[in-house]
């Protein structure tokens, strides 16, 4: 048998081949991968048994800590607890032959809120805003925090529909339904907070993160940690850079959102909205041309803006006014 | 000194216990002959190929005049104890090794260079081919030494572990498993020459098994080739740190 030679073409094949999950026996077949993350790939697969093709989150390697499966296991858990429109929902989750875990998810068409913002107005950017503030709140409300809120964890749909994805690190501060009742569920957070605490994982990306977050005072992470992500993804709608801490935010031609990012960001939580929601009402009334509650307006800027907002009546009785005017004038001669 | 330079041979697999790279190298000077001869094997079975390949691609030598130059580079660390010098708190052994290989190919260069301007040493020969010779095509990466050499010591780690693979698979009578799985991956028909990547009903058809069973042998195909690829990597790495980094940069996955 003569030694074996691999291409550089063939070593790249094998090398992915070699780290390819084993999906003999499963309804799911591979098509291609979709992205990486720190310890899992997302591939692109085809359900055989409901005829459609999913998103495939699958854990690296068995050989990885079991901690990790838990994890992925308790993301789908969470991902379970939220139906809604602007939440990638969850097929299917479990244990691969290979050993490896995995999460069965829509598959998203579309493409990453920092790459869609590029061809949209401010006001579609500002819409846009608006459905992941919804998803958000949304999930405030059934007491899970997601805690990596940024640009690159949003999908933009090719119909203009919003998903929140990657909720790694979520947490629950609230009771949910089974599977995870009362006790079980304080226990199951407490073990998971120790282990992203022990793998290094990152809780959260630098730019996005809120002080009370990046300091590790799990306790202190509340939903206004959310808001201050959400702030961070304001800003870098409204500027096309993300945001830097501390430092003072500007943006084009409008004040009072550079206000708002600026009260969503606050370093102290107290300061910031109270919640998702609060923070979307501001937008709202922006869009409305209605003042927002984190900006005092000067008497001018005021009436700039009631001009705006009323630009066709104002201009109405501006035409009136001045072809009355005319009219007195010629009737005087 | 276990060897003379011209005893060297690119020796397939030693039969010898498993070394990890530190030990390797502190067993390269060992008094006792058969251990250092294996610690020895070792080394060359895991540089060779990567040293020959890397000085095609990155000193532009034809294959013959590169293995010459592999040959004389490792007799020479042998004579020179060059490997002591290793210290893992400064670097990889892979860049160490570069490293020294880089100088003494630019010194027996410089010295080939004399002896045309009227030296008096004899040294290998140096006139060198293009690399179009080279079945290995000139990419990116040539011009980043470190990358090259990291890119050809992998290769050689695939390519032992493809080889074990073939030979574990032979021996417990999966010899189909194997030949479906290179016949897929990498476009080989029986034969061993190049070819398109079938499909699964092709495969199926080809070797006559149902369709469910080419997945069931490409899954265990995979799964021994990480298995055997990461337990290369594991023995030719320093430290548990070093093995999940390289298994990060390799496979793409995290190890513990």
């Amino acid at each position: 048998m003569s030694p074996l030679f691999i291409s550089d073409a063939e070593l790249d094949r094998l090398r992915r081949s070699a780290a390819e999950p084993d999906l003999a026996g499963s309804r799911y077949e591979l098509r291609g991968q979709l992205g990486r993350g720190g310890m899992a790939t997302v591939y692109r697969a085809w359900d055989a048994v409901l005829d459609r093709e999913v998103a495939l989150k699958v854990l690296d390697l068995p050989e990885a800590d079991p901690a990790l499966a838990a994890r992925l296991l308790r993301e789908a858990r969470v991902l379970a607890q939220l139906e809604h429109p602007g939440i990638v929902p969850v097929h299917d989750a479990g244990e691969l032959p290979d050993g490896r875990a995995y999460c069965a998810m829509k598959r998203v068409e579309g493409s990453r809120l920092d790459d869609a913002a590029r061809e949209l107005t401010r006001t579609e950017r500002l819409r846009l805003f608006l459905r992941i503030c919804d998803a958000v709140a949304f999930a405030h409300s059934r007491g899970i925090l997601h805690r990596d809120l940024k640009p690159e964890n949003v999908m933009v749909g090719s119909f203009g529909e919003v998903l929140v994805l990657d909720w790694g690190l979520a947490r629950i501060v609230a009771d949910l339904p089974a599977p995870v009742p009362g006790n079980a569920r304080d226990e199951l957070e407490e073990r998971n907070e120790r282990e992203l605490t022990r793998h290094g994982a990152v809780l959260g990306t630098p730019a996005y993160m809120p002080p009370e977050q990046s300091s590790g005072v799990v306790s202190a992470v509340d939903q206004r940690s959310d808001v201050f992500a959400l702030g961070g993804i304001l800003q870098f709608l409204l500027t096309d850079a993300p945001p830097s801490a501390g430092a003072e935010v500007r943006i084009d031609g409008s004040k009072a959102l550079a206000a708002a990012c600026s009260k969503a960001r606050a370093l102290s939580p107290d300061e910031r909205y109270p919640s998702a929601r609060e923070l979307a009402g501001d937008i709202e009334r922006f869009l409305d041309g209605r003042p927002l509650t984190a900006y005092r307006e000067s008497l001018f800027e005021r009436g700039a803006r009631l001009f705006e907002r009323y630009q066709t009546a104002t201009l109405l009785v501006l035409a009136y006014l001045f072809v009355r005017t005319l009219l007195l004038l010629f009737a005087r001669q | 000194m276990a060897h003379s330079p011209t005893a060297i041979d690119p020796v397939p697999r030693p039969q010898g216990f498993p070394l990890t790279r530190i030990s390797l190298l502190g067993a390269l000077e060992e008094a006792d002959p058969a251990r250092s001869r294996n610690a020895w094997d070792e080394l060359l079975r895991a540089y060779w190929q990567p040293i020959r390949r890397y000085i095609c691609r990155r000193w532009h030598e034809s294959p013959e005049a590169a293995e010459d130059l592999t040959q004389s580079f490792l007799a020479r660390a042998i004579e020179r104890q060059t490997f002591a010098a290793f210290d893992p708190r400064q670097a990889r052994f892979r860049t160490f090794l570069r490293l020294c290989l880089d100088r003494d190919l630019a010194n027996v260069r410089e010295a080939a260079a004399r002896q045309k301007r009227g030296g008096g040493e004899t040294h290998l020969t140096l006139d060198a081919p293009a690399i179009a010779s080279h079945p290995v095509l000139r990419t990116a990466i040539d011009d980043d030494p470190e990358e090259l050499f990291h890119r050809e010591w992998l290769r050689a780690i695939f390519e032992t572990a493809m080889e074990r693979l073939r030979a574990s698979a032979s021996l417990s009578g999966r010899e189909v498993r194997f030949a479906l799985f290179e016949r897929y991956e990498l476009g080989r028909s029986s034969t061993g020459g190049p070819g398109e990547r079938p499909t699964y009903d092709e495969l199926a058809l080809e070797f006559a098994i149902p369709r469910t069973q080419v997945t069931n042998h490409l899954a265990w195909a995979r799964q021994e080739l990480r298995r055997l690829v990461l337990e290369e990597l594991r023995r030719h790495t320093a430290s548990p740190a070093e093995f999940r980094d390289e298994a990060r940069r390799a496979l793409g996955v995290e190890v513990t």
